[in-house]
C-alpha cells in the first residue's frame, strides 16, 4: 500500500544515519518555538491551546497513516476515551491535572492495544472499516456507561494545580503547560519516524510482502505503531479535557475521526509538519465559521473532495516540493 | 399465555420482527457496498447519505408534488441512481489509478456535503412520512401482531436482494460483471465497455441504497442523520460477512439483524454493541470474514 508521499517530500530520506536533524527542520522547529512563545501575547490563548491539542491529535494519526500506511478511521476513540478518563479522574478522584492526563493517556494505550491487535488482522480498506466500527462501539459505550454522563458529558472538570503547586486557572499559565506537552509529543513522533523502527515502518508501507521476506515480524511493527499512535492521540484528548474542562460525546463521535483525517490530508500526509499546519487551518476555519452551523460540515466535505482530487500532497507537501526539501 | 424462558412471546416475536426489518436494511446496504467494491475497488462511504437521500426524495415527492409512496419507490432510486452516475463520471472515476483509500476519503467528503446540506434545509428533527393507506393496519398471527407495512418491507427487500443475486450470478450481464471484477483489462479486450459497466454498477448500487431509504421512510422518520447512524454498523456487517459473495452479504445482513433483535430481548443494554462484539470474534477466528476469500 502506498499513500501520499509523492515525489520528493520523503522526510525519511535524509540524515537518519548520522542522527542529526536536517537544517530545514531545525529552522522550522525554531520558527515554531518562537511563534508559540510570542503568539499568546497577541492571540486568545484558549484558541492556541485548541490548535496545539488538535495538532498533536493529527500528528498521532499521521504517524499511523502517513508513516505506517495504516488508515485508521476511528482515532476519535482514543482521543475521546482519554478525554473521558482524564475528566473522570480530575473531577471525581480529585487528582492533580498531570495525574489525570497520565491516566487518560494510559487508558488510550490499553484501548489501542485491544483494538489494534484485532484490526491488524485485516488490511487496507477493511482495516479502515474495522477501526471505524470499533470507534463506534466506544461511542455507544460513552453513551451508555454511567460515569460518562450520557448526552451531557462530564462538565466543569477542574484544571487544578500542576504537581499540586502551580495553579492552572489562568489561561496564560496553562498555555505553557500545553505547549510543553504538545511539543514533547511532537518531538516523540519526530524521534520515532527517524529511528530504525521508523525505517522498517516505511519499508512495510512501501512493500509489505518484501518486508516479510526480509524477516521482519510485520504485525509486531504494525501493532507497536498503532499503540504509539493511540497513546499520543490519548495524550492530545486528555490535555484537551483539562483546557476546556469538558469531555463530551463530540470527542468520541466519528466526525472527530474524520476531522483528524482532514487535518492530516490538507496539511500533507507523510510530512513531518503537515498535520500541524492542517490543524491550524481547520481549527481557525471552524472558529471563524462557527456561526454558519451545518454549513461547516458542507465546507469540510468540499475540502475533502478538492484535496483528494487536486491537492493530494497537502499544503506542506506542496511547499516541500517547491523547496525540494523534505518537511 | 405460555412463556419462553420467562419472556412473553409478544415481546420476543416483536423484537425478532424488528431484528428482521433491521436485517433487511443491513442486507440491502451491504449488498450495494459489496457490488460497488467488487468492481470499483472503493468503499462507498456516501452509501449511508444516499440511503438518506432516497428517503428524503420520497418525502419531497409527497410534500411538493403530492406523489404517492409507490411513485417514490420507483422515482427516488432512479433520481439518486442518476446522481450516482454523475458523481462516478465527474469525480470518482478520476481516482481509479490511486490507492483505494482516496476513494474512501472522497466519498466521505461527499457524505459530509450531502448530510450537511440536508441538515441545513430540513433540520435534524426528522420529517414524518405516513405509511401508504394500502399497507396500513396489520394481521393478527395468533402469537404476534404483524403490521402490514413491516411485512411488506421484509418481502420487498428479500425480492430485491434475490433479484440482484439472480442478475449477477445467473445472467449474461452478471457474468460480464463477475469477469470484470476478476480482470477488467481482459474483459475490455473482449470488446466490452468496462468503464460504462463500472458507471452503471455504481449507479445501481446507489439506487439500491435509495430504495432501502424509501422503504425505511415510513418506519423511521426521515432524518439527515439516519444514514450516518446505520452505515457504520453496515461496515461492521461487511467486515463480518466479507465482500466476496453476494449471497453471503444477504445472509449476513439478515442474520445479524436477527441476532441484534434477540440481544434486545435478552440483554437490552448490550444490543447496540452486539454486532461489534461479533465482529471482534470473527476477526479472531476467521479474519477474512464468514464468506470472505483470502485476499
Amino acid at each position: 500500500m502506498t499513500i501520499a508521499v509523492e515525489a520528493t517530500n520523503d522526510p525519511l530520506s535524509v540524515n537518519h544515519a548520522s542522527g542529526t536533524m536536517p537544517v530545514t527542520h531545525r529552522v522550522v522547529f525554531l520558527l515554531l518555538i518562537l511563534l508559540s512563545l510570542i503568539a499568546p501575547f497577541f492571540v486568545y490563548p484558549v484558541f492556541l491551546m485548541k490548535v496545539m491539542c488538535f495538532a498533536l491529535f493529527a500528528c498521532s494519526l499521521n504517524l499511523l497513516l502517513g508513516f505506517g500506511g495504516l488508515m485508521s478511521f476511528g482515532h476519535a476513540a482514543y482521543f475521546g476515551g482519554a478525554a473521558y478518563v482524564a475528566a473522570h479522574v480530575a473531577k471525581v478522584w480529585e487528582t492533580t491535572p498531570e495525574v489525570a492526563i497520565l491516566l487518560g493517556t494510559l487508558s488510550s494505550t490499553v484501548l489501542g492495544l485491544a483494538i489494534g491487535s484485532l484490526a491488524i488482522r485485516r488490511q487496507g480498506i477493511y482495516f479502515a472499516m474495522v477501526t471505524l466500527a470499533f470507534a463506534q462501539m466506544v461511542f455507544f459505550g460513552a453513551l451508555q456507561f454511567p460515569f460518562t454522563g450520557g448526552e451531557d458529558g462530564i462538565q466543569n472538570v477542574p484544571r487544578g494545580d500542576l504537581f499540586g503547586l502551580f495553579s492552572l486557572r489562568s489561561d496564560f499559565s496553562l498555555y505553557f503547560v500545553v505547549l510543553v506537552i504538545s511539543f514533547g509529543g511532537f518531538l516523540a513522533i519526530y524521534r520515532i519516524i527517524h529511528s530504525p523502527f521508523g525505517l522498517v515502518l516505511k519499508a512495510i508501507r512501501e512493500n509489505e510482502v518484501r518486508a516479510v521476506s526480509l524477516g521482519y515480524q510485520v504485525n509486531h511493527y504494525k501493532l507497536i505503531v498503532f499503540v504509539l499512535s493511540a497513546t499520543l492521540a490519548g495524550l492530545a484528548g486528555a490535555t484537551k479535557t483539562i483546557v476546556f474542562q469538558l469531555a463530551s460525546l463530540t470527542d468520541v463521535h466519528w466526525s472527530m475521526s474524520g476531522e483528524a483525517v482532514l487535518m492530516t490530508l490538507i496539511g500533507g500526509m507523510g510530512t513531518v509538519f503537515g498535520p500541524v499546519v492542517g490543524a491550524a487551518v481547520i481549527v481557525t476555519m471552524q472558529d471563524y465559521l462557527a456561526s454558519l452551523g451545518a454549513w461547516v460540515t458542507v465546507i469540510q466535505g468540499c475540502i475533502f473532495v478538492i484535496s483528494v482530487l487536486l491537492f493530494r500532497e497537502g499544503i506542506v507537501g506542496l511547499i516541500a516540493k517547491v523547496l525540494r526539501r523534505p518537511l | 399465555m405460555f412463556e419462553l424462558i420467562g419472556i412473553p412471546p409478544q415481546a420476543l416475536f416483536g423484537q425478532l420482527l424488528l431484528g428482521v426489518i433491521n436485517g433487511a436494511f443491513y442486507a440491502m446496504l451491504s449488498l450495494g457496498l459489496a457490488i460497488i467494491f467488487g468492481l470499483l475497488n472503493i468503499i462507498n462511504f456516501a452509501h449511508g447519505a444516499q440511503y438518506m437521500l432516497g428517503a428524503l426524495v420520497s418525502w419531497m415527492l409527497l410534500d411538493y408534488l403530492g406523489g404517492s409512496y409507490w411513485w417514490a419507490l420507483l422515482l427516488a432510486p432512479v433520481t439518486v441512481g442518476v446522481s450516482g452516475v454523475i458523481l462516478e463520471r465527474v469525480l470518482i472515476s478520476r481516482l481509479y489509478h490511486l490507492d483505494h483509500l482516496y476513494g474512501l476519503l472522497l466519498t466521505f467528503g461527499l457524505a459530509l456535503i450531502i448530510q450537511g446540506l440536508a441538515r441545513n434545509y430540513y433540520g435534524i428533527s426528522g420529517l414524518p412520512y405516513a405509511i401508504p393507506p394500502e399497507l396500513s393496519g396489520g394481521q393478527n398471527l395468533g402469537f404476534m401482531f404483524l403490521p402490514n407495512y413491516r411485512g411488506w418491507v421484509v418481502i420487498a427487500s428479500l425480492v430485491v436482494c434475490l433479484a440482484t443475486w439472480f442478475v449477477i450470478e445467473k445472467t449474461r450481464f452478471g457474468a460480464y460483471l463477475r469477469a470484470a471484477t476478476e480482470n477488467p483489462t481482459l474483459v475490455g479486450a473482449f470488446g466490452i465497455n468496462v468503464p460504462r459497466m463500472i458507471t452503471l454498477t455504481y449507479g445501481f448500487g446507489v439506487a439500491l441504497a435509495a430504495f432501502a431509504g424509501v422503504l425505511a421512510a415510513p418506519i423511521y422518520s426521515v432524518n439527515p442523520n439516519m444514514g450516518a447512524d446505520i452505515i457504520i454498523v453496515v461496515f461492521a456487517v461487511v467486515v463480518i460477512g466479507g465482500m466476496g459473495s453476494i449471497l453471503g452479504s444477504i445472509v449476513t445482513g439478515f442474520g445479524l439483524g436477527i441476532v441484534e433483535g434477540l440481544a434486545r430481548v435478552f440483554y437490552p443494554e448490550g444490543s447496540a454493541m452486539m454486532i461489534f462484539v461479533i465482529m471482534a470474534i470473527v476477526l479472531l477466528v476467521k479474519p477474512t470474514g464468514l464468506f470472505g476469500r483470502t485476499a
